[in-house]
């Protein structure tokens, strides 16, 4: 019983943050039809400059309280700095590439920006604990849990409800449905699309740097942290379906309880077992599972 | 009709490291077995490409065929080159002729992200495989050519050697089998699938053969990897190490079957110097290369080649 | 006679839309058909259906006495049924000529030649000839000489038909199923086309079915038409029976006058 309520409590948090981690990846294939290596980057990004900026701001006397904005804006600005830098100096002009070439294209700039972190911020490790100590834990039965927990929880849920939000009642979400159903036809009807792609990429790559930016306060940010996230997000999109947002949670909270349950009852095959979800997902719904095939017209 | 030249150049090439190898520095012999083993790898997945199918998995049949080749020689002390080569391309192409059934029935990323996800079950189950080392992997013993092991100083070019010539063979038979009209459908699978079926021929077959043949290539090579640098770890499946395959497919092209091993070589090449000058920026070269190949040579370095010949 | 081509009771529905109602339809050996029908009339579900791209809700395929419901279009294909497209199925980034050898290529395959251990130039079965040889040939025979070096994807409209017709041969097929021949060509060039295509299908005594919008072509060529209306066949005789049947008059010809004009008012892509 209480193993079973553990790996409930573990498997949702880890689901949470798999989402935060992964949700921008289907979101930029939805409306991009890019399968962004990059995203691992972006993680990566949220990470050091969440860790050095809180970290530098705490050492000069900022009260800890505030470095939960402090997380955010961080995401926020590394962000909004590399993310239209990359769309608009070099992935704009790859558009017209093939699904498959445009996938190379972005590891080519994933194994850049591994590079470029390791230029900017050194190859030490980044600790901020205080954000992570600061709040205290809570005990459910025998177990304790930090309170931290529940903000990465809380992240998930903003982020997974402002977006449903955001497509569903804002004139730049609606327009993005528009373009993730039919670009050229948006592009007919005088959407702007090259601009929903810049938004799109930034705002994806915002999401990954936001799921890295709240997971830098749990772990020592080290050279090589995103390349792990990006087969875990592709894990989790695919599972779900590529581009499909309700799909991006189910994938989640598979993966997340799937994981959390072979951690306390079968620890040898931790690893193993997300990927066996995803082929065997992929084994009997080759698109995964929020997905329709279309047949070709001959 | 243009004379067939690749056989003849694949022959000479192949001489020509046999007769420079004894005076080249121990280092370079190094570096080129290790680019003789990727480069069969990257043979195999040059054939798919040429299909329009991009695995991100491959590393799985490079890493099956080395750990074959050496718990051959942890659990039955064998250490005979060519048993251990053979263990590994038959390892990878029995697994690849299983999992063909399904893969060869997916296309495009769909394709390349399920073979990712069967790779990295591999390195999952490796790295918690406590009998194997766990995520440290083992040494794999020196081995030794029909029983005969080698002086000290002879080690290193016998087994380039062993290399040179199973790859030259690799070389000739893959370039024959392209030859043939089931191999020259890979552009036609690529294109229209539809028409290919319309004509009466199986994509998915031909797929299914492809992919067995590239697996059983990626075995040799990791078989061949696992000899020449004595050490082998669940890092071989990891897929990063798929992505390095690519990485080199990509640079070389589908050109020529003389290209996968031109690719590796320059790749490793691109690896140690860029490595040597500054660590933390080699990966940067790498993928600034890759850019500019996608950019400016969309057939790759090998259509370099082609144009100065037409010139 | 004996029908080489028998469907029967053929139902075929997506969703809430009837593409094929009860089609019962037997093709003579030797016979040229013409399928009519307005736009959305079935055509080319019913070519789909017999050539394996679509399977049959209900009903059954009989070819030379034998069930063909249930194979796959490259079963059927080697059977001798062979189809062009509506929408022309080539190979892109290939050149015409490299189209013919691909074809070529599963053909040997199929017979057992020019495989791995083969040695020597195999000759195409039926040809007797080399593939280089076949594959001029029939560029050749379709008027097609002048595009061989050029690629199927910069190739005009009426051209990529053509190849598109030309791949089918190669297979040496009993029965040709041609969907839309000539759509993409101007009304002067529709009857040159049909005659070249004619003359070099009949040689081989091939029974062909053609999709045609154009009544004047139907009626050259055709010595029998089904008129397709909504899924059904509301007419089966002779051209002159077919296109004089009050039914076909009213849903088939009239909207096909109706469309030429629209065709005729629009600029050609
Ligand atoms: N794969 C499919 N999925 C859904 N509906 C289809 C499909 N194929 C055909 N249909 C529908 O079935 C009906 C018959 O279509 P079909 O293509 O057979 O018509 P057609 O007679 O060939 O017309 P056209 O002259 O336009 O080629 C149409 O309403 C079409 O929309
Ligand atoms: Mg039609």
């Amino acid at each position: 019983m209480d193993q079973l309520v553990a790996v409930l409590i573990d498997g949702i948090i880890y689901s949470a943050w798999l989402f935060v981690a992964a949700v921008g990846l289907t979101l930029i294939y939805g409306v991009m039809k890019i399968v962004n290596v990059t995203h691992g980057s972006f993680y990566a990004l949220g990470a050091y400059a969440a860790a050095s900026i809180t970290g530098w701001a705490l050492a000069q006397g900022m009260p800890p309280s505030l470095s939960y904005p402090v997380l955010l804006g961080s995401a926020l600005l590394v962000t909004l700095v590399v993310a239209p830098l990359i769309e608009r100096g070099i992935l704009r002009f790859m558009y017209v590439k093939d699904e498959v070439v445009i996938l190379l294209i972005t590891y080519a700039l994933f194994l850049i920006l591994e590079d470029a972190i390791k230029l900017v911020w050194g190859v030490n490790p980044y600790f901020i604990a205080e954000p992570y100590g600061l709040l205290g834990s809570f005990d459910v039965m025998d177990l304790t849990y930090p309170y931290y927990n529940l903000i990465l929880v809380g992240v998930a849920i903003v982020c997974g409800v402002g977006l449903f939000w955001m497509l569903g009642h804002t004139r730049a979400g609606k327009l993005l449905v528009a373009v993730i159903h039919d670009t050229e036809v948006s592009r007919a009807m005088g959407i702007n699309v090259e601009r929903m792609y810049l938004f799109t990429f930034t705002f994806g790559s915002l999401l990954a740097a936001i799921g890295g930016a709240f997971t830098a306060p749990t772990v020592s940010v080290v050279p090589g942290l995103g390349i792990e996230v990006i087969v875990l997000s592709f894990a989790v999109v695919v599972i779900g379906g590529l581009g499909s947002l309700p799909g991006a949670a189910l994938g989640a909270v598979m993966v997340g309880l799937v994981r959390s349950a072979t951690i306390h009852y079968l620890p040898q095959v931790e690893l193993f077992v997300i990927y066996l979800v995803m082929a065997m997902v992929l084994a009997f719904r080759p698109r995964g599972l929020f997905s329709i095939a279309e047949a070709r017209k001959i | 009709m243009r004379p067939d030249r690749t056989p003849l150049t694949l022959l000479l090439i192949g001489a020509a490291i046999l007769a420079v190898g004894p005076f080249a520095p121990q280092w370079t012999l190094f570096l080129l077995t290790v680019a003789l083993a990727k480069g069969l790898v990257v043979l195999g997945l040059m054939m798919l490409l040429r299909c329009g199918l991009v695995s991100f998995g491959q590393a799985l049949y490079y890493c099956l065929g080395a750990y074959a080749a050496g718990m051959l020689g942890r659990l039955y002390e064998v250490s005979g080159v060519f048993t251990l080569m053979l263990a590994g391309m038959a390892t990878s192409a029995f697994v690849a002729f299983v999992l063909g059934f399904l893969l060869a029935r997916y296309r495009s990323i769909f394709f390349g992200l399920l073979s990712l996800a069967i790779s990295m079950i591999l390195y999952g189950l490796l790295v918690k495989t406590e009998a194997l080392g766990s995520s440290d992997g083992f040494n794999v013993l020196p081995s030794t050519l029909f029983g005969w092991r080698p002086a000290d100083e002879w080690v290193r070019y016998s087994v380039l050697a062993v290399a040179a010539g199973v790859a030259v063979i690799a070389a000739l038979a893959v370039h024959r089998y392209l030859g043939t009209p089931l191999g020259r459908l890979a552009p036609a699978i690529k294109d229209n699938e539809i028409r290919v079926e319309y004509m009466g021929a199986s994509a998915r077959q031909a797929v299914h053969v492809k992919y067995v043949i590239a697996a059983a290539l990626a075995g040799l090579g990791g078989a061949l990897a696992a000899t020449t640098v004595g050490h082998i770890d669940p890092e071989m499946a990891y897929w990063t190490t798929s992505g390095e395959f690519i990485f080199i497919t990509i640079l070389a092209g589908t050109g020529s079957v003389i290209a996968p091993f031109l690719g590796a070589l320059i790749f490793g090449i691109i690896q140690t110097v860029a490595f040597d000058i500054s660590p933390n920026t080699w990966q940067m070269v790498l993928g600034a290369s890759l850019l500019a190949v996608i950019v400016f040579l969309p057939r790759g370095l090998w259509s370099l080649f082609r144009r100065r010949k037409a010139a | 006679m004996a029908a080489i081509l028998d469907a029967a009771g053929l139902n075929k529905n997506f969703g809430a839309v009837t593409a094929a109602n009860d089609i019962n339809a037997a093709i003579e050996r030797d016979s040229v058909v013409g399928l009519i029908g307005t736009n959305g009339a079935g055509k080319t579900t019913f070519i789909n259906m017999i050539t394996g791209y679509l399977k049959p809700d209900r009903g059954r395929i009989h070819y030379e006495g034998r069930d063909i419901t249930r194979l796959a279009p490259r079963d059927i294909t080697r059977l001798g049924i062979c189809r062009s497209f509506q929408i022309p199925q080539l190979y892109a980034s290939l050149t015409a000529y490299e189209n013919m050898m691909i074809g070529i290529g599963v053909v040997l395959r199929n017979a057992g030649r020019g495989g791995f251990f083969s040695r020597g130039e195999p000759l195409v079965p039926g040809y007797e000839q080399p593939a280089a040889a076949v594959a001029d040939g029939l560029l050749q025979r379709f008027g097609l000489a002048e595009y061989r070096d050029k690629n199927a994807q910069v190739l005009p409209g009426g051209v990529r038909k053509l190849l598109d017709i030309a791949l089918t041969m190669v297979a040496r097929p009993k029965i040709l199923l041609l969907d839309e021949p000539t759509s993409g060509v101007s009304a002067e060039e529709k009857f040159a086309i049909m005659e070249m295509i004619m003359k070099a299908v009949r040689a081989e005594g091939i029974t062909v079915l053609f999709v045609e919008h154009d009544m004047e072509v139907v009626s050259r060529f055709a010595e029998r038409v089904l008129a397709f209306y909504d899924g059904r066949i509301i007419a089966d005789g002779s051209p002159e029976q077919a296109l004089n049947d009050p039914e076909v008059k009213r849903y088939v010809v009239g909207g096909e006058l109706h469309r030429l004009d629209e065709e005729k008012a629009r600029p050609r892509a």
